[in-house]
C-alpha cells in the first residue's frame, strides 16, 4: 500500500509540474497533445471503472460525455449568444451564464443522475447483451444530440463556446479523477467490484448485492464522463453530434485495453501509448520521402495499422500492457514489495 | 379509398425495407448462433459485396453476375476475418471477442476510406431495374430493384431453409449452435461448421450489401454500419441465434419504422432511431429471448 500511495503521490506531483511548467518548455503542438492526453485519461480512467474493474462492458460511456458537453456549453454560453445562436431556448435556460467550474459541476452531477436513470434497468445485463444495450443508449443520446435542435443546433456545429480548457484545469481534474478512483478501487467497494466481474453468482452468493455494485461504477463513471465532457467543450470551442459517437468510442475502448482493463496506471499508460502511437503513425501517413523513395500520403492508413495492433493485444495478450498489476516503485522498501506482492495473488 | 391505398402503400415500403433488414439480420443470427459472437464486421462485409459488385459494373460486367461475384467476394471476406481475426480468440471471453470484432469494423472501414476514398459515389443500376410500376394514378409504386429485392430475399431464404433442414452441413450447423460441446462430442467437425456459418452469412451480407445500395444509389465505405445497427435490433427483437427469428425481426422492423413515418405526428418522425432503440433495450431487459421465447431468464 505504502509503496503505491508514493507512486500515486509522485505521479501527483509530476502532474503539477507538467501542467504548469510544460508550456514553458514545450511547443505548442505538444502542449495541446499533452493536454489531450491528459482529457482522454480522464475518460478512459472513468470508463475503466465500470468496463475494467467491474466487468459491465458499456459501449455508452461516450453518450454521457457527449451530453455533458453539450449541457455544460449551453450552460456557459453568454446571454447574447445564447439569443443568436439558440433562439428557441427556454426560458428558465437563456438569461443566465455559468462559469467553467459550476458548469462542468452541473455536468456531471447530471450525467450522475442520468446514468443512475439508465442504468437501473441495463446494470441487470451481463456479457454481449449489456454492450449492445449500452450501445443503444449512445445512439439514443446521439439521435436526441441531432434532433434537440432548439438546445443543440441540431446536426450544425455547436459553436461559441469559451475556450477555458488549459493545462492546469485538465491536469486538476484528472488529479481528482485519479484519486477518487484509487480510493474507490483498493478499498473494500473495490474488491466488491472485482467480484461482480471474477464471478457474478459467487458474489451475489456472498451477500454482495450485485446491481448496486453495478450502478455505483456505472454512476460515478459518468460523472467523470460529464466533467471529462465538459472539459472537451471548452477544449474544442465548436463540436456537433458526431464528435461524440463511434469513433471517439472506438478510441477510448483501444486505450483502455492496450493499458490493461483493471489497473489504473494501465488505463493512464494505454492513453499516452495510443496518443503516441496515433501521431507516429499520422505524420507518416501524409507521406514522406527517403532518398529517391516517395511514399504518398495514405490517409486512414494509421487507423488501419491500430486496428492490427489492436487484434494482436486480443489474441497474444488480452489483459493489455499492465493487465491487473499498477505501477508501482517497489524498491522504495522491501515491506513494500511483499505488499505488492500479495496484492497480486489477493 | 384514399386512405386504404396509403396504407397499402406503406405496406409495400415496409416489406421492402423489411426483407433488407431480414436478409442482414439473418447472417448475424447464424454467426451468433454458432459461435456466441455479436460480429460487428457483418455491416463491412456487406461493404466489401457492395463494392465488388460496384466495381466489376464498371469494367462491363453485367449487373446479374456482378452480383453473384459480389456475393462470393463477401464470402471470402467472411471466410479471411474468421480464419485471421476470429478463430484465434475463439475460446476467449465474450468481451475480447466483441472488441475482435470491433476491431476488424475499424480495420475495413478505414481499408475501405483509403482505397476509395469516404465520399459517397452512384450506384450503376441498369436503366431497366430502375423502371417502376405505378397504380391508381401514381398512388401506388414500387420499382423493378423492389421486385428484385423481394424475389432474391425470398429466394435465398428458401436456400437457407433447405440447406438448414436437408443437407448435413446445414444441420451440423443447426447442431453447434445449440450446444457446441456436444456436437464435438458426436464428432460433428466443428471448425468445418463454423467455416461454413461464416461463408453462409457473410454471402447473406454482401447480398444484402448490393440490394441496400443498390436501392440508395449510393455506396460508400461506411454503408454497412446504419443496416447493421437496425439488424442488431432485428435479430435481438426475433431472439438472437435464431434464424427464424431473424427472419421475423426484420420485417417486425420494417414495419415498425415505416409505421413511425407514416402515421405518427412529424414532430416524432426524426426520433424513429430513437424508439427502436429503445425498443431494442425494452426487449432485452424484458423479453431477451425475443418474439418468438418468452420464458428464458435475463442473466444476470
Amino acid at each position: 500500500m505504502m509503496a503505491r500511495a508514493v507512486t500515486l503521490a509522485l505521479a501527483l506531483v509530476l502532474m503539477a509540474a507538467i501542467a504548469f511548467g510544460a508550456p514553458y518548455v514545450v511547443s505548442d503542438y505538444m502542449v495541446r497533445i499533452i493536454l489531450l492526453i491528459a482529457l482522454n485519461s480522464i475518460f478512459v480512467l472513468s470508463l475503466s471503472l465500470s468496463n475494467g474493474f467491474t466487468g459491465v462492458f458499456s459501449l455508452g460511456h461516450v453518450g454521457f460525455i457527449g451530453a455533458g458537453a453539450y449541457l455544460s456549453g449551453i450552460l456557459t454560453l453568454t446571454v447574447e449568444q445564447k439569443h443568436s445562436l439558440l433562439p428557441h431556448l427556454p426560458a428558465f435556460l437563456n438569461w443566465f451564464s455559468l462559469p467553467f467550474l459550476p458548469a462542468t459541476l452541473v455536468a456531471g452531477v447530471l450525467m450522475t443522475l442520468l446514468a443512475v436513470i439508465v442504468g437501473y434497468p441495463l446494470m441487470r445485463l451481463s456479457g454481449y447483451f449489456v454492450s449492445v444495450a449500452t450501445m443503444g443508449f449512445l445512439i439514443i443520446v446521439n439521435v436526441v444530440l441531432i434532433n434537440a435542435s432548439d438546445f443543440t443546433r441540431g446536426a450544425r456545429t455547436f459553436t461559441g463556446v469559451p475556450l477555458d480548457t488549459s493545462l492546469p484545469w485538465v491536469f486538476g481534474w484528472l488529479a481528482v479523477t485519479l484519486l477518487v478512483l484509487w480510493r474507490l478501487v483498493y478499498s473494500p467497494f473495490g474488491r466488491r467490484m472485482k467480484a461482480v466481474r471474477d464471478d457474478t453468482i459467487a458474489a451475489s452468493a456472498v451477500g454482495i448485492d450485485v446491481l448496486k455494485t453495478r450502478l455505483l461504477a456505472f454512476a460515478i463513471g459518468a460523472f467523470f464522463a460529464g466533467v471529462g465532457g465538459s472539459l472537451y467543450a471548452h477544449y474544442l470551442g465548436s463540436f456537433s453530434p458526431v464528435t461524440f459517437y463511434f469513433a471517439m468510442t472506438m478510441n477510448l475502448i483501444a486505450m483502455l485495453v492496450l493499458g490493461g482493463m483493471g489497473s489504473l496506471s494501465g488505463a493512464i499508460i494505454g492513453v499516452i501509448s495510443v496518443s503516441i502511437l496515433s501521431e507516429l503513425l499520422r505524420s507518416v501517413e501524409r507521406g514522406f520521402t527517403i532518398g529517391d523513395v516517395t511514399i504518398p500520403a495514405l490517409y486512414g492508413a494509421s487507423q488501419i495499422v491500430l486496428g492490427f495492433i489492436f487484434i494482436l493485444i486480443m489474441i497474444f495478450r488480452p489483459k493489455g500492457i499492465m493487465g491487473e498489476r499498477e505501477l508501482s516503485l517497489g524498491f522504495l522498501n522491501s515491506s513494500a514489495k511483499i505488499q505488492f506482492k500479495q496484492g497480486e495473488v489477493k | 379509398m384514399s386512405d386504404l391505398v396509403y396504407i397499402l402503400q406503406q405496406m409495400i415500403n415496409a416489406v421492402s425495407l423489411g426483407s433488407l433488414y431480414a436478409l442482414v439480420a439473418v447472417g448475424l443470427s447464424i454467426v451468433f448462433g454458432v459461435l456466441k459472437l455479436t460480429n460487428f464486421a457483418h455491416g463491412d462485409v456487406m461493404m466489401v459485396g457492395a463494392f465488388t459488385t460496384v466495381l466489376l459494373i464498371g469494367v462491363g460486367m453485367p449487373f446479374i453476375p456482378a452480383l453473384f461475384c459480389g456475393i462470393l467476394g463477401a464470402a471470402l471476406a467472411g471466410l479471411l476475418i474468421e480464419r485471421i481475426a476470429y478463430r484465434p480468440v475463439r475460446n476467449a471471453p465474450d468481451v475480447t471477442r466483441l472488441l475482435t470484432s470491433l476491431a476488424v469494423t475499424y480495420i475495413l472501414e478505414n481499408f475501405g476510406i483509403l482505397v476509395f476514398s469516404s465520399s459517397p459515389r452512384n450506384f450503376p443500376l441498369p436503366d431497366a431495374l430502375n423502371e417502376s410500376w405505378q397504380f391508381m394514378g401514381g398512388a401506388i409504386t414500387f420499382t423493378n430493384i423492389n421486385l428484385l429485392t423481394l424475389a432474391l430475399t425470398f429466394a435465398s431464404l428458401i436456400g437457407l431453409g433447405w440447406f438448414i433442414t436437408k443437407t448435413t452441413l446445414g444441420l451440423g450447423m443447426r447442431a453447434a449452435s445449440e450446444d457446441m460441446s456436444a456436437a464435438q462430442l458426436v464428432g460433428l467437425d466443428v471448425n468445418r461448421l463454423i467455416v461454413v456459418a461464416f461463408i453462409v452469412a457473410s454471402g447473406f451480407a454482401g447480398l444484402a450489401g448490393i440490394l441496400w445500395a443498390a436501392q440508395a444509389g449510393v455506396i460508400q465505405p461506411q454503408m454497412g454500419f446504419t443496416p447493421l445497427l437496425k439488424a442488431f435490433v432485428a435479430a435481438i427483437i426475433g431472439g438472437f441465434g435464431s434464424i427464424a427469428g431473424a427472419l421475423l425481426g426484420g420485417f417486425v422492423l420494417g414495419a415498425l419504422e415505416i409505421f413511425i413515418v407514416a402515421f405518427l405526428p412529424d414532430a416524432i418522425t426524426p426520433y424513429r432511431d430513437a424508439i427502436v432503440f429503445s425498443l431494442l433495450i425494452a426487449f432485452l431487459l424484458f423479453r431477451p429471448g425475443g418474439i418468438l421465447k418468452p420464458n428464458r431468464e435475463i442473466k444476470l
